[in-house]
């Protein structure tokens, strides 16, 4: 670890096992598919088999005559005409068009998961099948087939004029770049592609709801946020959110993939209409087809330098698929493609862009990867072309304090630089790489990481313990480092705090956890919340001691006056205050705000190609990354590592593979090739810790930056070992013999 | 089409259970035995959450019947500790920071357990072979492997 | 999901009788790890799922005095590789038993199951066309035998009729001064779908430098695996030399019609059975050489 300055704390950076560890390696910890309700039914959506189909009509008679079924239900259910629901409910259950092949047309409930499957197949759907728009730079062209009728691009200039499926159209300008182009000595560009891919959570979706006579409706589902997903099935359902209790189970990987609710209001319907609880789990099919994988992409970027190794100027033209729906988000790219360097003149164009797949959601860093697939390669390109070494390249333009950052707002303490000069440093960049066919790349990424609203309580156990109480869904193991940073702020030991995860009855409101957020945003409520804790007991405190309040002071754990004459450990305190008045409880609530300073990471990866196969092997990578203040060593360096793994399998294998009718042909685990044990090597790791001025600790969000440079780094690698530069993703076996033929 | 009695020892004890002649073992398991602890992650033997030991042998229970399970011997991520005392495997894991979101954990624990127990002085190389049938998404590996490198230091006796 | 339902047999002659009264809807269940999915998934129409693992010989590994050896369809593949003859005397059956799946597939995936899903691109099935392994098939009419190259006749299809049965699997004898090998290709390292796999087995002069004869088989690159038997007789009676084995290869690459699909290319296949049945036939060699 590489530390530019940070107090000696006593729990945060030491590495103690996870509250939910032992639930977890036996077997106890109840996941989403494993919740079970007395007389629970089983529900089951019918999805489109077609990309793109007008719905003509839909007849559930024969499924309803189906011994063992309870319920039917379609996008009737939620409002009398299909064709005015908003985009959230269509997606959810379709309305008068069938958008992407998985789209969900009806669901059942019924008393086994086998009758539900054979009702499902008996509801007839009659389609008028259309042809799909399928490919991103396509369906932006007049004349391609028009998913959304009323859809206008939505520009700086105002609304567009014709039916589009480009939904809107972000420009980011600074300064002028034909100006600073034609300073420039060396240009380099080129357009990227890259594939649509999932985000690969092993646990599928689940769901299961259950609606009260008195309409208080409850739901058990494996989510990345229960408050946004109260607040969705609210507005999708027209259920007051006082009525809805959404109950968080533990998840099975997320990555983004979980943010939107898809069975939670279906399997709501179905509960009302049958009276009964109704679970709904998706299988992997489903999950290919009706989730939100990310979005492929195609980005034309053009880099300009002088002959002194600076960037001048910098030109990109960005189209991201939103799938069926607005779902992307392609000006998150523009906030991160030039966030790791100073470069005064900018031209950005990003386009989000409906085609007949699957909506997309966010991917860890959703934007960043695919950008930096674009970006990192013209900076390696740049490097040899200017004949210096790579990561010099990379510090003599390198962001610092005062640079222009995402949305053009100044960096405060961007650790790229150090990030960089740890690449230089490292027993691994300093190692030659002998042998042929062989290479080594490096990439930077960046993402700008989100603070948000979290809010959280504490109790004081009457032996002097403590009881967190949060509502951040824990997918990676932040139970443990919120529950750290509450025992450094309190001054106590670890073990001494117990954390839970509740429902949206029990806590304060909790945004999603997502944007490497929780350990960030909930953990400055966690401060907050602790602060209060120890007023509190001040307050309980001063009177056995004769001085006011504000004259109990507390530092290091301890309690004490001002003279030092008296003092108290907490745990001493608790015990002595927890019985002196009403129960000895306090709260931290926070808004930490959108942009919360963001994370570089970088990577170093070593590549062997086989001429006579195409096949890369991933001989060693080093993951180097910005923590801020790394909480929990070992999970921040797991998030660095699982990151990296998830860039490997994008960048090698994984990719929708789409036939021209939009089916999509791998959806299996089998030929979506995700990495085994048996694909990567170790992955080492560096962290940076260049604290955060944003956070009482110094902490930065560590979840997504890590996956940003995998893409880059590797074909930068692959380029150095076949001299072939790769444009496209995946960079599969196939792809490398074809494009390195000859050479 | 009526269900049937399946016998068999579970986790070391005996048991009995009613399954439909096209219900798997991992259905079983989960749904009449109330053994949550394998996972369905893809219902198709190609990421091992689902492993358990039938008769000695790692398999995915997805891709086995229940009915072929009658007079087995099985063992399930319930039965790897032994009452109150978690396996050097479950400790090693929660000591390498081996888990994050825990979904796969179950399915790697059982096989680490099936490699140790039949190549207890697997290196790296053999190790990643064995376990290459069980995917995670979370870890990349990396604190897995060493969590089965740490277990294997353990004296013979206690795994 | 499919609704089936489930018998298991004692004997052969009972397991015929319920395929036969059953028809095509009786199928077979060995590991499962194909058949249970496909059943599920109604992949396959499947109304009864007949175990034959109970069955004596169907799980079998016979070791004949005359060298040759019987393994019964069902039996799993990690017993096959743990063998201490088959690792010795035949490796590269050796060679694709431990490469179908991953462990938990191999505890209960057979080369009997793998031959009858009939796969284009199943692992085991090159090398037994090879080795020159012969079907030792019994049905309500009686038993009979069908060399492994003549058994798969599309994707997903063979030879079986109703109510027969893939009893075990012979391998002959392997010649003095013979070796064999298979190797695929994937785009992982384990799990994969072959894009394209060979399996060579040639047997040597006595000093090693020629080949007497050779059978050469590829898979994943036509509709069924192939006896590509203008391949070995490239080879036969020629010295043992890159030159001789690049006809070979060339031959095979002739006889190669593959498509293109989520697993592979058209081109990328056709070059890939060059690689493969050149490394099988050097492998072979030194295994042959000993």
């Amino acid at each position: 670890m590489v530390t530019t300055s940070k107090p000696a704390y006593k729990v945060i950076g030491t590495r103690p096992i996870r509250p939910d560890g032992i639930d977890k390696v036996t077997g106890r910890a109840v996941y989403g598919a494993d919740v079970r309700q007395p007389g629970m039914l089983y529900g089951r959506i019918k999805r489109s088999p077609h990309a793109h189909a007008i719905i003509k009509s839909i007849n559930t008679a024969k499924a309803e005559a189906l011994p063992g079924v309870r319920a039917v239900v379609t996008s009737k259910d939620l409002g009398p005409d299909p064709a005015a629901l908003p985009d959230a409910s269509k997606n959810i259950l379709a309305g008068d068009k069938a958008l992407y092949r998985g789209h969900a047309i009806a669901a059942v409930a019924a008393t086994s998961d086998l009758i539900a499957r054979q009702a499902a197949d008996l509801i007839e759907v009659e389609y008028e099948v259309l042809e799909p728009a399928l490919d991103v730079r396509e369906a932006m062209l007049p004349g391609a087939p028009i998913l959304h009728p009323n859809m206008r691009t939505r520009t700086p200039a105002g609304p567009g004029q014709e039916p589009s499926n480009i939904v809107a159209h972000a420009a980011v300008v600074f300064g002028d770049v034909e100006k600073g182009f034609a300073e420039c000595d060396v240009i380099v560009e080129g357009e990227f592609k890259t594939k649509m891919v999932h985000q690969g959570y092993i646990e599928p979706q689940s769901a299961t709801a259950m609606w009260n006579p008195d309409g208080q409706l409850t739901i058990w589902t494996c989510t990345q946020g229960s408050f946004p997903a109260r607040q969705s099935v609210s507005q999708i359902l027209g259920h007051p959110v006082s009525k809805i209790k959404v109950i968080p189970t533990e998840i099975g990987g997320g990555f983004g993939g979980k943010i939107s609710v898809y069975l939670e209001p279906v399997a709501a319907l179905l509960s009302k209409k049958s009276g009964k609880p109704v679970k709904m789990t998706m299988d992997r099919v489903d999950v290919f087809e009706g989730t939100g994988p990310t979005p492929g992409t195609s980005i034309k970027a053009k880099l300009g330098a002088t002959k002194d190794g600076k960037f001048r100027a910098f030109q990109a033209d960005m189209a991201y698929e939103n799938g069926a729906f607005a779902g992307s988000a392609a000006n998150y790219a523009t906030m991160c493609i030039t966030a790791a360097y100073d470069i005064e003149h900018v031209k950005m164009d990003a386009y989000d862009v409906v085609v007949n797949k699957p909506r997309t959601q966010d991917y860890r860093a959703p934007s960043s990867p695919a950008a930096a697939f674009a970006m990192e390669q013209l900076v390696d390109e740049m490097a040899e072309k200017l004949g210096m070494d790579v990561e010099e390249l990379r510090l003599a333009n390198t962001c610092r304090p005062g640079t222009r950052g995402p949305m053009g707002m100044p960096h405060q303490a961007p650790g790229h630089e150090e990030c960089v000069k740890q690449a230089l440093a490292s027993e691994h960049y300093r190692s030659p790489l002998e042998g042929p066919n062989k290479g080594r790349g490096t990439a930077s990424g960046f993402w700008f990481n989100v603070g948000l609203r979290s809010s959280v309580s504490v109790t004081v156990m009457p032996d002097g313990t403590v009881s967190l109480i949060e509502g951040s869904t824990d997918i990676g193991g932040t139970r443990a480092s919120l529950a750290m940073q509450l025992a450094e702020t309190l001054g106590i030991a670890y073990e001494d705090v117990k954390p839970s995860v509740v429902d949206t009855d029990s806590v304060g409101y909790n945004d999603v956890t997502a944007g490497s957020r929780v350990t960030f945003g909930t953990g400055m409520a966690v401060h907050e919340a602790g602060k209060n804790l120890i007023k509190e007991m001040a307050t309980r405190l001063a009177p056995t001691w004769q001085v006011q309040p504000d004259e109990v002071e507390f530092e290091g754990g301890t309690f004490k006056t001002k003279d030092g004459a008296k003092s108290m450990s907490f745990k001493e305190a608790a015990q002595a205050t927890v019985g002196r008045g009403p129960g000895l409880t306090a709260s931290g609530s926070v808004n930490a705000g959108f942009l919360q300073g963001g994370g570089f990471a970088h990577a170093i990866v070593d590549v062997e190609v086989d001429p006579e196969t195409g096949k890369v092997t991933i001989l060693r990578y080093t993951a180097i990354q910005d923590a801020g203040t790394a909480v929990h060593p070992s999970y921040v360096e797991g998030q660095m590592q699982g990151g990296a793994v998830q860039g490997i399998g994008w960048a090698l294998n994984e990719e929708y593979y789409y036939d021209e009718t939009g089916r999509m042909a791998n959806a299996s685990y089998l030929d979506y090739r995700i990495p085994t044990t048996l694909d990567v090597p170790m992955i080492d790791t560096i962290i940076v810790e260049v604290p955060n001025p944003l956070h009482p600790f110094g902490v930065r969000g560590v979840g997504e930056p890590g996956i940003v440079p995998p893409l880059a780094a590797i074909a930068n690698a692959v380029a150095h070992a076949t001299g072939v530069r790769q444009h496209q993703l995946p960079m599969n076996p196939a792809r490398i013999l074809e494009t390195t033929k000859g050479k | 089409m009526a269900k049937r009695i399946v016998s068999a020892t579970i986790n070391g004890e005996p048991m009995e259970f009613a399954a439909e002649p096209y219900e798997t073992l991992l259905e079983a398991l989960r749904n009449d035995l109330g053994l949550t602890g394998s996972k369905e992650g893809c219902g198709n033997g190609n990421c091992g959450a689902c492993n358990v030991m039938l008769n000695g042998a790692l398999v995915n229970s997805c891709c086995v019947l229940a009915l072929e399970a009658n007079g087995a011997n099985i063992t399930t991520i319930e039965g790897v500790a032994q009452g109150d005392h978690l396996h050097p495997l479950q400790q090693a894991f929660l000591e390498e920071a081996a888990l994050q979101c825990g979904i796969c954990t179950p399915g790697f624990i059982v096989a680490a357990k099936a490699l140790l127990d039949n190549e207890p002085d697997a290196d790296e190389a053999r190790i990643r072979h064995w376990l290459a049938g069980n995917l995670c998404r979370c870890t990349g590996y990396d604190k897995i492997i060493r969590a089965v490198q740490l277990a294997q230091k353990q004296p013979a006796g206690s795994r | 999901m499919q609704a089936f339902d489930y018998v298991a047999p004692s004997s052969v002659q009972e397991a015929v009788a319920v395929l036969a009264k059953h028809g095509p809807a009786a199928r077979v269940l060995a590991g499962g790890t194909d058949i249970i999915i496909q059943a599920r998934e109604g992949r396959r129409d499947v109304a009864v799922m007949v175990d034959v693992k109970g069955i004596a010989e169907l799980t079998q590994i016979t070791h004949n005095g005359d060298g040759s050896l019987r393994i019964g369809a069902a039996t799993p593949c990690a017993r096959i590789y743990s063998d201490p003859v088959i690792k010795q005397r035949f490796p590269a059956i050796v060679d694709s038993a431990s490469l179908i799946g991953g462990i938990q597939i191999q505890s209960r995936a057979s080369l009997g199951g793998n031959l009858c899903n009939s796969g284009p691109a199943g692992d085991s099935i090159p090398t037994m066309i090879a080795l020159g392994a012969v079907c030792e098939i019994t049905g309500p009419g009686g038993s009979r035998t069908v060399k492994v190259e003549d058994f798969c006749t599309a994707p997903g299809r063979n030879v079986l009729q109703n109510g027969e049965m893939l009893v075990s699997l012979l391998f002959p004898a392997p010649s003095g001064n013979s070796g064999a090998a298979f190797e695929r290709f994937i785009p992982r390292n384990e799990m994969d779908i072959a894009v394209a796999n060979a399996a060579s087995n040639v047997t040597l002069s006595a000093d090693g430098q020629t080949f007497q004869s050779a059978r050469i088989a590829i898979g994943a690159v036509a509709p069924t695996p192939l006896y590509v038997e203008a391949a070995g007789a490239a080879l036969a009676g020629q010295p043992v030399n890159d030159a001789t084995i690049a006809r070979a290869c060339e031959a095979a690459q002739a006889a190669a019609s593959p498509i293109n699909d989520m697993r592979g290319t058209i081109e990328q296949r056709k070059h890939l059975v060059g690689v493969l049945v050149r490394r099988t036939i050097n492998k072979a060699v030194q295994r042959a050489r000993g």
